[in-house]
């Protein structure tokens, strides 16, 4: 798995590209993670995560059409790629495989 | 103004501002977007303050390397740091791709740069001459005008009641006013010690005054007449570590004087840096009768007087109204009109002559010239740059044109030249400041300066700072208006500038450098002339292995006849004898001698020198007329030996036989000398007359037996001195060394004005060899096909070096009037001067035009030499 391990930090802002397929990219990334995990996030931490995570294959980028929101320019538009969601469900299910093995006497 | 901020928000413009700074172009319009976009949502969601608080955390946010480096393919704007990144690296590039021509440039600049620095901190240490004195603006001396057979003459030397009157009509005007005496040599003893140190006598409120340090004791303990301060040096001479205060000392092993104090040494740049001891003016007073007596004497110009201005007062003020104060005081000093005046301490220095009762020249003339030298050395190298960059332009028009054709605007084309400028000026300066600190104490040997390089201010650093990047503007101006205006569509076709004026600027640029240089040679040569001319003068007397000694106390006063007896019966001298001034100098003159024929209105002004019994042989002067003072002669008592300017000043044709009248006696001219050189010696000598005075004589003249070595000669002496006269260190000096004196200013500007000149001429030279390496390599192909149709060496050679001839040959030309005017100029100030005959023009201009051949034939020659066949071949 070496290249594609992901961090916490970026395993939560590929989530939120894949929630905004369509429509993800810095500043709608930032809402959405403070908005579903009621936490602030800086900017620059969300664009340095995604460029580490288009280094590694698992988001691409595209110039999006023009919107009247943002006067009319194109954007860089961000989306996940079929091995973002690999990894993705990946952890999802190493994590639901060690949730199975818990014993049921681990919690006193 | 506040409801609008309301209704439409907006994030901080500065935040904004640093984000576009520093972040690359492509990405800015992407996080400006973003940040906009969370401002907006954060003022409906959060408020105003927060969102704007948000709005700046995430700038800096974004401010981290990872997002600044990241560089994208289809980057469109590259921010100012990436241009300026790129212009350093093309230009250390440009740099290392032609080692020569930078190591010409980055060599030339800096010996220029050297050469401004060295002469900006001469400037520095003139202008600021003095400064030392915390009162510095408010202190003047007092000096006069008077006119004599109609011409005026300015003097430091003040009569002594001139003091009285100042502070009793005009006490309210003054702070200070402090008599002086001249600052002279007083033999100091502590105990064993014994030193010769100089020093003057000088009124309580001195030291206060000249605001002197005091490191030990208090300055008011000076008072009283019977204490005495010392500088720090003396102090340390005198008592080592001991601690110098209420030690009693004896001054001219006849009076004590207690130590109240001692002051930090005046710096080399103030005019009282010899000030090394300070009496009370008392003991001067008591010390010398004719002192007391001058007391009331408004004829007695022999004093000088310094005052401090009071706070509600100017110099114009005090001027007009003690202009008529002698005048006013003495009737029968009216006819002289003399009129008082106050010399500014910071005018002391600088503007020190008067001609005619106006201030001329002094050492402000010199302090231009070399500013105005110095300037011109580093605009020879900022020359050279511009033309090696204007020439290499072609090899670079196609570097121009491509940068232009992708989107350079000029403005940045320019600021890419200017920054390779500056970056070869910033190596140029660090490298000048290595040369200048080897330098500097070389410099300081010739220049007569101690000065420091100031390290340690930071205004010197801004200064060196904005020196630098103004030396970079001003070398890369030229290329960087000039490169920066090429077609881009002529520039890579390569047709451009091939027309006949394109060289014009560069050939002007070359000619202005010889100007100059040729300018600053001839210039130098007038000057090294005029020394030499003035050292060949006839001196009038013979100096090899004359040597005198000042009668410095009264023991050597006293028992001077037997020490001249002893000197001669040993056979140590050949002859030995006395006088009252050193025998290059007249130090008294009388305006009361008459003679027959005299015109009433003249005023019998001559020079008055007391000798002895064989002064006349021990000198070596030689007689034109009559004969010299003998023993044989009782009357010789009232005989004059005059010299031929006096003949000549009194109108005599025969002057043996001419009785005289002076202090209401009738001397006899028995004998006419020589003129002996007295004074400077580019000026007239002074008329002169000598008579038979020992009770005047302060000097002792011994013609060493030169049989003897001087050294073994030497130490016989000083074992006779010192039995004749314990009280004192044995000091003497050679007639050659205090004659070589007289020369050492212009020696000095014949120093600097050699060094300069040679600079130049060096830095041109090497412009010159760079411009031929350039061209011999442009025409390399050329060269090769002459060759190969049967050009000779000879022929090539020609063609290479005839344009640089031509060019020299043009500043030859103009060097010529501009040097002519100059050096008359300078030369008027002398009487007696070389004359600007043309040979020096000739020899000058031929100099320059072999140097120029030489410079260029190397490497025209190199060029013509090269196997034609190769150079064909690989282009």
């Amino acid at each position: 798995m070496k290249g594609t391990y992901l961090g916490e930090f970026e395993e939560v802002v590929l989530l939120a590209v894949a929630i905004r397929t369509g429509d993800a990219y810095g500043a709608t990334i930032v809402l959405e993670i403070e908005q579903q995990m009621g936490r602030t996030v800086s900017l620059g931490s969300v664009h340095t995560a995604l460029h580490r995570l288009q280094e590694k294959g698992l988001v691409k980028s595209e110039f999006g059409g023009a919107t009247g929101e943002r006067g009319g320019r194109s954007k860089r538009l961000y989306l996940a790629t079929s091995l973002g969601r690999r990894s993705l469900e990946e952890i999802r299910q190493i994590r639901n495989q060690m949730w199975d093995t818990i014993p049921k006497i681990a919690w006193s | 103004m506040k409801q609008a901020k309301r209704d439409h928000p907006t994030p901080p413009a500065w935040a904004t501002a640093i984000l576009r700074m520093f972040c690359s172009a492509y990405l800015i319009d992407e996080f400006e977007d973003d940040l906009n976009q969370l401002f907006h949502e954060r003022v409906r969601s959060v408020g105003i303050r927060r969102a704007r608080w948000r709005y700046i955390e995430d700038v800096f946010s974004l401010l981290r390397p990872l997002l600044l480096r990241t560089k994208s393919s289809n980057s469109r704007n590259p921010s100012h740091i990436d241009m300026l990144r790129n212009y350093i690296k093309i230009a250390f590039r440009n740099l290392f791709k032609n080692s020569t021509y930078s190591a010409i440039n980055i060599f030339g600049l800096s010996i220029g740069m050297t050469t401004a620095i060295l002469v900006g901190l001469w400037v520095w240490d003139e202008i600021s001459y003095n400064k030392y004195h915390g009162h510095y603006d408010r202190i003047p001396r007092v000096m006069q005008h008077q006119t004599y057979n109609g011409v005026t003459n300015t003097t430091i030397a003040t009569p002594l009641p001139m003091r009285a009157a100042l502070q009793n009509e005009h006490g309210s005007d003054f702070t200070y006013i402090v008599s002086s005496s001249w600052t002279r040599d007083y033999i100091l003893a502590f105990g064993d010690k014994k030193l010769s140190r100089k020093g003057n006598c000088v009124e309580p409120d001195f030291p206060l005054m000249m605001s002197l340090k005091m490191l030990r004791g208090t300055a008011a303990n000076f008072a009283n007449p019977t204490s005495a301060l010392l500088s720090e040096s003396v102090a340390k001479a005198l008592f080592g570590s001991e601690d110098p205060l209420n030690k009693i000392i004896r001054i001219d092993n006849k009076r004590h004087f207690k130590v109240v104090g001692v002051y930090e040494d005046l710096p080399y740049s103030t005019e009282l840096r010899e000030v090394t001891i300070l009496l009370p003016w008392k003991f001067f007073l008591e010390e010398e009768p004719w002192v007391k007596r001058s007391e009331t004497n408004w004829g007695n110009n022999s004093f000088l007087l310094l005052v401090q201005i009071a706070p509600n007062t100017d110099f114009a003020q005090i001027n007009s109204k003690i202009r008529s104060i002698k005048a006013r005081h003495a009737k029968e000093e009216a006819r002289f009109d003399p009129q008082a005046f106050l010399h500014p301490m910071s005018k002391w220095h600088l503007y020190s002559e008067w001609e005619n009762g106006l201030p001329v020249r002094g050492r402000i003339q010199y302090v231009w010239l070399f500013g105005l030298i110095g300037a011109f050395v580093l605009l020879l190298a900022c020359i050279n740059f511009m033309n090696l960059a204007t020439a290499r332009s072609q090899k670079r028009a196609k570097e121009v044109g491509v940068r232009k054709v992708v989107g350079s605007v000029r403005s940045q084309l320019i600021a890419q030249f200017f920054s390779e400028s500056i970056l070869i000026a910033s190596i140029a300066a660090i490298c000048a400041l290595f040369l200048v600190q080897i330098l500097l104490p070389f410099f300081n040997q010739i220049a007569d300066k101690q000065i420091v390089f100031p390290w340690d201010s930071g205004k010197s650093w801004l200064l060196g700072l904005g020196f630098t990047v103004f030396t970079g503007l001003l070398a890369g101006s030229y290329p960087a208006l000039y490169l920066s205006g090429f077609r881009p569509v002529k520039a890579l076709r390569g047709t451009f500038q091939t027309g006949r004026f394109a060289a014009l600027p560069r050939q002007a640029l070359v000619v202005v450098q010889f100007t100059v240089s040729v300018t600053l040679v001839i210039g130098t040569v007038v000057v090294l002339r005029q020394i030499r001319h003035a050292k060949d003068r006839p001196v009038g007397f013979d100096r090899a292995g004359l040597v005198s000694v000042a009668i410095n106390t009264t023991e050597l006063q006293d028992h001077s006849r037997a020490l001249l007896h002893e000197l001669r019966q040993t056979g140590l001298a050949l002859n030995a004898g006395k006088s009252s001034s050193p025998t290059s100098e007249v130090w008294s003159s009388d305006a009361s001698f008459s003679w027959p024929g005299k015109d009433p209105d003249q005023l019998g002004d001559l020079g008055t020198v007391g000798v002895t019994h064989g002064y006349g042989q021990t000198v070596g002067w030689q007689l034109k007329q009559g004969r010299d003072f003998s023993n044989g002669f009782s009357t010789d008592n009232l005989g004059m030996v005059i010299n031929e300017s006096a003949a000549r000043f009194m109108g005599l044709k025969n002057a043996v036989g001419t009785k005289i009248a002076w202090n209401n006696e009738q001397y006899t001219i028995i004998g006419v000398i020589g003129d002996v050189i007295t004074g400077s010696p580019f000026m007239p000598i002074q008329p002169t007359v000598f008579m038979l005075k020992e009770d005047w004589a302060s000097f002792i003249h011994i013609r060493l037996n030169p049989a003897l070595g001087s050294r073994q000669a030497l130490t016989r002496l000083e074992s006779i001195f010192k039995r004749y006269n314990p009280g004192s260190p044995f000091e003497y000096r050679f007639a050659s060394q205090e004659y070589a004196l007289k020369f050492s200013t212009e020696e000095r500007i014949g120093t600097l004005s050699t060094l300069f000149s040679s600079l130049a001429i060096f830095i041109s030279c090497l412009g010159l060899l760079g411009l031929a390496l350039y061209f011999a390599e442009q025409r390399q192909k050329e060269i090769g096909i002459r060759k190969v149709l049967g050009a000779s060496v000879g022929t090539l050679w020609q063609m290479l070096s005839k344009d640089f001839l031509i060019l020299v040959g043009i500043a030859c030309l103009v060097a010529i009037p501009v040097a002519f005017t100059a050096m008359r100029h300078w030369l008027e100030q002398y009487t007696y001067r070389t004359d600007l005959s043309w040979w020096i023009f000739v020899v000058t201009i031929l100099g320059a035009l072999v140097v120029t051949i030489l410079t260029v034939s190397v490497q025209a020659v190199k060029a013509s030499l090269q196997n034609p066949v190769k150079i064909l071949r690989d282009h």
